[in-house]
């Protein structure tokens, strides 16, 4: 029983959940038994709340009980990435800086879910203030990929997927800058997809990047992020860069790609998106899928996006750019932590000295990169030039979807790389986003669906789907059509 | 604390060098909430009440910006004759300080959404003076420190700071004039008389309560000396702290006299922020900064762009109040008054109370003789400006209005008014609760007036010869028996029909 529970999809437990067939309450607490199992391996959850999952569960029982029409996802149990507020619930962004914070308030992704009644079961590991690659920049150390627990789970959101992939959740909720949802969701074998940018409210979502950040869901197939991304999604008057308009008809999207026919669906393959530094399996896997999606009825073919090629060097000057503000808040005064403050030092040396403890290797390394680009005299050859790239990229995109519906590549040009093969050297990190980055810079939406295994190191491989903006339910429908075409490619044995 | 600054003499300094001026106007408005955020916008409280997530900067919190700040920052931007932008952003000033929750400022760098425009001001003589508007832009204000322990009240030396909240978010406009040349001698005094000009359009657009003892306008005088020989523009400073329209006066000319001097003695003026001292009326250095500020400005990611119609700008232009000047010209020509006493009243800072006087009921010339008077005198001895009695125009207009009906002489009328001075209440609580009323019982004033003529026989006698002159003398008398309360032309017909 507990095993159907916690392989069963999202979707599937929802049906049993309000048709009285199970209780919300059994469903968490064998998600709750096997993170007991298996956490301590794989180390997705930085905080559980238990108590809070169960109520909610019972809350959602009673009104199911009650015959009170409740929501598609009501009672369905979720992850939420340590990024996003939860009111009296720890909430530290993977850092040392926020330990012990109780935010007073719930982000508008946690009061969505909340008010939906999804059970959110706690808070999971991510790399610090979300930069991060692998989830080994957590301030509480990293988690464990399932797949081979050796390995890097993705980042920053690894918490959320390596969680999906245990089966500790069925949902999950990331956030995407330059791939941590994607790009975790293909290490791991998940789905992960990052919504058009303004589609679902960062009011709540502790910022790293506020131009680049963008929640989104995370799950193990197809329509069960479609689900997902309707309840989060929409527009919020307490985020001034949310977008509205009606949230794009995912759920229907999905359906009807599950349907299995796109016939005369325009693919285009980006060309800048193989060659060195790509896995051949990775690769393999990739041409695999284009096969399948070409039997699905989709016209494919090539497309250049030349200007993709500097989207990398763009976002690591407007992210860091980003974050050395957003960041300065930090400051011991407020909340968080406060180091040094014995009553013989300064405020600056407290600020300091806070700072200096409370933040890890790489956020400093960001501060200090985004701090350099924007200071007077290299403001124009650093972060202005950046915003040029950008504009070209969004320019590329748009010249791209004149002829495609959709474009795709392989999410990440790797598998899951081993626990601290790159954590010395931050331009390998980097390139593990190099497929991602595009999407976050245009503002556009893109997904990661499972293509299968890489056939030289049996890990997942991930394939990217990216839709203009506002045309999220594009990507839904390609995904679903070919995570069905696919079929299963089974699991990670923990 | 500060050691002993040279100066040079006022004349002097004029001979050697030319003033140069630039003025930086901080405006709160009193918007009902803060620029970014739901919280009320209100002056004091309990401190750290008025918060919410945004405006303690909280983490993952997210800025909203205040419709009705954009709307009041346009109504300023065409008061002040500038031209409105077609498209603006916010940008991020990033500076660490304690009382700023960010630690960087929400603000307006390179796109202000109001530039180019000007402010004509009227000196004490009736000169006008084209101030040169550079922009006006939006911004939230910080919170409040207050440094406990150490002799300053400065952040250095305090033994420990305390930091309140409730004023982080305050919708502020930032008004920024061009350089000011040519005013010589004048300068301070152009200074005082821009800010003056400035508060005075700003409180009849209705956006602010303009109070500068409240730090709702606050002033930094920037002052540069250009030595004649040359010509060449000299090192400015930056002066904070200037709480009152005199100060900004005293303020200027101060740095004025010490700038000359450190560059009589051979000395180079510093580029510094100082603070302005308002008992000693000097300057003092800011906190010497190690390295050069450096505030990376960049465009505000968590905003979106204002790009106010062209509609909404002209709707807003229909909105604009009769300006003060506008006003003074109609009222001189109404009320027929003199260049001279227009300007001796605009000088007094009068006019504006009287014409709220007179539109709250009064006469000109009654609404005119109380506040150049009576109440004129009360704020020199108690030395604070006419517009800072504890009276409203409404108030004295309705004492005018008791002295009218005949319910107060004006002796009585002037009790009254110190009643209201003193905090005691209305003009009617005040009559109330000290008995201030006219004896109008005429058995009551004809027992004082046999008592004060049995009290001085001869007087009373003269009286009865006919020397009806003397009869003041016995009104006097009742008068102060009575405590004033008499009507004194009462009085005297009763002295003179008992004496009949």
């Amino acid at each position: 029983m507990t095993n159907d529970l916690i392989h069963a999809t999202a979707a599937e437990l929802a049906a049993k959940i309000h048709s009285g067939e199970v209780s919300s309450v059994e469903v968490t607490q064998a998600h709750l038994d096997r993170i007991a199992e298996t956490d301590g391996k794989v180390h997705a959850f930085l905080h559980l709340d238990t108590e809070g999952a169960l109520a909610q569960a019972r809350k959602v029982d009673d009104a199911v009980k009650a015959g009170e029409q409740v929501g598609p996802l009501a009672g369905v149990p979720l992850a939420l990435k340590d990024v996003m507020t939860t009111e009296g619930v720890p909430t530290t962004v993977g850092s040392k800086i926020l330990e012990g914070w109780l935010p007073p308030y719930d982000a508008t992704v946690t009061r969505k879910l909340k008010e939906a009644g999804v059970v959110i079961l706690g808070k999971t590991n991510m790399d610090e203030f979300a930069m991060g690659s692998s989830t080994e920049n957590s301030a509480y150390g990293p988690t464990h990929n399932p797949w081979d627990l050796e390995r890097i789970p993705g980042g920053s959101g690894g918490g959320s997927s390596a969680a999906l992939a245990a089966h500790q959740a069925p949902l999950a909720i990331g956030t995407d800058t330059g791939g941590s949802i994607r790009q975790p969701g293909a290490v791991t074998g998940t789905v992960g997809v990052k919504p058009t940018y303004g589609g679902v409210s960062r009011y709540g979502l502790v910022a790293f990047s506020s131009s680049l950040d963008q929640a989104g869901p995370c799950a193990r197939t197809v329509l069960d992020a479609a689900l997902l991304h309707e309840v989060i999604a929409g527009y919020d008057h307490m985020d001034s860069t949310s977008i509205n308009t009606p949230v794009p008809p995912v759920v229907a999207a999905a359906r009807e790609g599950l349907k299995g026919d796109l016939s005369g669906l325009r693919i285009g393959v980006v060309t800048q998106f193989s060659g060195e530094g790509y896995q051949q399996g990775v690769l393999r896997s990739f041409e695999a899928a284009v096969s399948q999606l070409k039997e699905l009825g989709a016209e494919i073919a090539d497309v250049s996006c030349p200007s993709f090629d500097y989207a990398l060097p763009a976002y690591y000057l407007i992210a860091p750019s980003e974050c050395s503000s957003n960041l300065a808040r930090f400051d011991a005064m407020r909340y968080g932590l406060r180091v040094g403050d014995d009553g013989t030092r300064s405020t600056e040396e407290v600020m300091s000295l806070t700072r200096e403890a409370g933040f890890g290797p790489e956020v400093k390394r960001r501060i200090m990169i985004g701090t350099y680009a924007l200071s007077s005299g290299y403001y124009d050859a650093y972060y202005g030039s950046a915003q040029k790239v950008r504009t070209l990229i969004t320019q590329d995109f748009a010249k791209a979807f004149e002829n495609f519906d959709v474009l795709i590549s392989p999410t990440t040009p790797t598998t899951a790389f081993k626990i601290g093969e790159r954590a010395n050297d931050p331009m390998a990190m980097y390139k593990a986003d190099l497929c991602t980055i595009p999407a976050n810079l245009a503002g556009t939406p893109a997904m990661s669906v499972p293509s299968g295994l890489s056939d030289e190191d049996g890990l997942p491989v991930g394939l990217q789907i990216m839709a203009p903006a506002l045309q999220d339910h594009r990507m839904y429908r390609v995904g679903a059509a070919y995570e069905a075409a696919r079929g299963a490619f089974g699991g990670p044995s923990l | 604390m500060t050691s002993l600054v040279e100066l040079m003499d006022y004349d002097e300094v004029i001979e050697k060098y030319d003033p140069v001026l630039g003025l930086e106007v901080h405006v709160e408005l009193h918007t009902n909430t803060k620029m970014f955020c739901g919280c009320a916008n209100v002056f004091g409280g309990e401190p750290n009440t008025n918060t919410c997530p945004t405006c303690l900067g909280l983490p993952g919190s997210l800025p909203v910006v205040n419709g009705k700040a954009v709307e009041s920052a346009i109504r300023i931007g065409l008061a002040l004759n500038c031209e409105i932008a077609e498209w603006c952003r916010f940008a991020r000033k990033n500076y660490f300080y304690p009382d700023m929750p960010k630690n960087f400022q929400t603000s307006q760098y390179d796109e202000p959404i109001a530039f180019n425009g000007w402010l004509d001001v009227t000196l004490d003589d009736g000169e006008v003076i084209r101030v040169e508007i550079e922009r006006a832009h939006m911004e939230e204000d910080t919170g409040k420190s207050l440094h406990v322990g150490g002799a300053t009240g400065r952040i250095h030396g305090a033994e420990h700071s305390l930091l309140d909240y409730n004023r982080a978010g305050v919708p502020l406009i930032e008004i920024v004039t061009k350089m000011i040349p040519g005013t010589k001698e004048r300068a301070p005094e152009v200074a005082r008389a821009y800010v003056t000009a400035l508060r005075d359009l700003l409180k009849a657009l209705d956006v602010s309560d303009v109070r500068m003892d409240q730090g709702s306008l606050r002033c930094d005088a920037n002052v540069s000396l250009s030595p004649k020989t040359t010509g060449a523009l000299g090192t400015r400073t930056e002066t904070k702290n200037v709480n009152s329209l005199r100060s900004v006066e005293r303020a200027v000319r101060f740095e004025m006299t010490r700038q000359a001097a450190v560059l009589e003695s051979g000395g180079e003026v510093t580029q510094e922020t100082r603070h302005f001292d308002e008992s000693s009326g000097s300057t003092s250095p800011g906190r010497k900064k190690e390295t050069a500020e450096d505030y990376r400005y960049f465009p505000e990611p968590d905003l979106v762009p204002i790009a106010p119609s062209r509609e909404w700008v002209e709707e807003l232009r229909g909105t604009l109040p009769e300006l003060p000047w506008e006003r003074r010209a109609r009222i001189q020509k109404d009320w027929n008054l003199t260049d001279e006493v227009l300007r001796d009243l605009v000088n007094a800072g009068a006019l504006d109370l009287i014409i709220a006087t007179v539109e709250a009921g009064a006469k000109p010339d009654e609404a005119r003789s109380w506040w150049v008077s009576y109440l004129s005198q009360q704020a020199n001895s108690k030395g604070i400006e006419l517009t800072e009695l504890a009276i409203t125009p409404a108030q004295v207009a309705r004492v005018i209005e008791l002295v009218n009906s005949g319910a107060l002489t004006n002796k009585l009328a002037r009790e009254a008014v110190n009643g209201v001075l003193e905090g005691e209440g209305s003009p009617d609580e005040v009559v109330e609760k000290r008995g201030l009323k006219v004896v109008s019982d005429d058995s009551a004033l004809e027992k004082a007036v046999d008592e004060a003529l049995a009290a001085q026989p001869d007087v009373a006698q003269k009286i009865r010869d006919g020397k009806i002159q003397a009869a003041g003398a016995i009104v006097g008398a009742v008068m102060k028996a009575t405590k004033g309360q008499a009507d004194a032309a009462r009085v005297r017909e009763i002295v003179l029909a008992r004496c009949s």
